[in-house]
């Protein structure tokens, strides 16, 4: 079982290599997307920092649900996903290392773009480490509770802006959550309480969310 | 409703062979059989229980080669049957070597499916049948794009895996010339008169 698990996660990482692509598209929107604000609001500091946790974070939650519109197009479109759901191996254990590699290869990344983007729009060094942090934490939920919305509309034809529709509401307590922290570190104020709470929910999110991607990927190959 | 009377039992070592136009709804029948679709009315019984109960049993013991048959462009064939396999019991290289050559595909391990043709990318899919394969098969139109010769060699081993105890069940418009003993015809657009048991 830990064997398919990993055989997943390096077919995953071949498949997103050789189209290289799919990676960086998520990862230049992000960037361009952050550049886009002192274009628009003027590049005064001070309003830019006091912005800067809540752009960063919307930035990043778009470019996540960006990346999410083809997770499982092409594995539906091939007939792949067929297999994967007549598989003896448990479908919930398949999708959590399918999405585990997508974030592995494009949510890490674009926490690592972040601090970069985060220095432009001014927020000082000293909220880096809190920035990152809730990022690493929030960035997966993003990813698992896109991918429930990815699995129920990938049968669709246009299903990439009835995925933002369902999963943008959802996404608002990490939302809260992480630009919150942020905001707190700006302050100059402990962080630990939303920190927490998004692992909290970093945690429930990994154990609940693959059965829901699993139900939905089930519904969508038997229409 | 795509069918009504229709009632049909496989047992080992037979060879059901779905026919109908276009339309009638044989893959859906395929589908229904693998356990993709569930039926709105009606049952399918596998070993007399309920295919619903019997989740695990059907997917140790079945094998699916669907119209678009799971094979990644970007992989190689070696890369797509390894994973294939994976995901049922795992092949050593050089078992997945002998079914690509099985399949007359030596020499093509290594490129990326999407620079073979259509009939080598059927290939490279129907190779599964030439591992280490589960008893029940469920091919949807196995025959297209495969030319003269590979029709040829793919009937002879389906015949073969029947004779030695397996179930095929497929569809295909194509009228066999190799036959096994347990061959028998279901044709769709007379489903609903004559049952077949």
């Amino acid at each position: 079982m830990s064997n398919v698990f990993t055989q997943l996660l390096s077919r995953e990482a071949r498949l997103l290599f050789r189209r290289p692509a799919e990676l960086l598209n998520p990862l230049v929107f992000f960037a361009i997307v952050v550049a886009l604000f002192p274009l628009a609001v003027g590049p005064e500091s001070k309003l830019l920092e006091t912005l800067s946790p809540g752009l960063v974070w919307v930035a990043a939650l778009l470019a996540v649900l960006l990346s999410l519109d083809g997770l499982f197009r092409s594995d539906f479109e091939d007939g792949s996903l067929e297999q994967w759901v007549l598989s003896p191996h448990p479908l919930p254990l398949l999708v959590l290392a399918k999405v585990l590699a997508h974030w592995l290869f494009s949510g890490l990344a674009l926490v690592l773009l972040a601090p970069l983007l985060a220095l432009m729009l001014g927020l000082p060094a000293r909220c880096l480490p809190v920035l990152l942090l809730s990022l690493l934490l929030g960035t997966p939920i993003l990813s698992l509770l896109g991918a429930v919305g990815a699995a129920l509309t990938v049968g669709l034809k246009r299903g990439g802006l009835l995925l933002a529709l369902l999963i943008l509401p959802l996404y608002i307590p990490v939302l809260i959550l992480g630009s919150g922290a942020l905001q707190a570190a700006l302050q100059g104020l402990p962080a630990v309480g939303q920190l927490l709470w998004l692992a909290s929910l970093t945690a429930l999110a990994v154990t609940l969310t693959p059965f829901a991607i699993a139900a939905g990927l089930t519904i969508s190959v038997g229409e | 409703m795509l069918f009504e009377r229709l009632d049909f039992a496989l047992h080992a070592g037979e060879m059901l062979q779905i026919a109908g136009p276009n339309g009638s709804g044989k893959t859906s029948l395929l589908r229904l059989l693998a356990g993709l679709m569930q039926p709105t009315e009606g049952e399918i019984r596998l070993a007399g229980k309920p295919l619903a109960e019997q989740r695990g049993e059907l997917t140790r013991n079945l094998l699916w080669v669907g119209h678009a048959a799971g094979i990644k462009g970007l992989l190689s064939p070696e890369e797509n049957l390894a994973w294939l396999c994976a995901l049922h019991t795992p092949e050593s290289r050089e078992a997945i070597w002998r079914a690509l050559e099985a399949v007359g595909l030596r020499g093509f391990e290594d490129v990326p499916c999407h620079t073979l043709s259509a009939g080598q990318q059927r290939r490279v899919a129907l190779a599964r049948l030439y591992l280490d394969a589960p008893p029940l098969w469920v091919l949807d139109e196995p025959f297209t794009a495969l030319d003269k010769h590979g029709v040829a060699q793919l009937e002879e081993h389906l015949a073969r895996h029947c004779e030695q105890g397996g179930m095929v069940v497929l569809t295909t418009h194509h009228s066999l010339t190799r036959k096994p003993a347990g061959y028998r015809e279901l044709d769709l657009a007379q489903a609903g008169s004559t049952a077949d048991e």
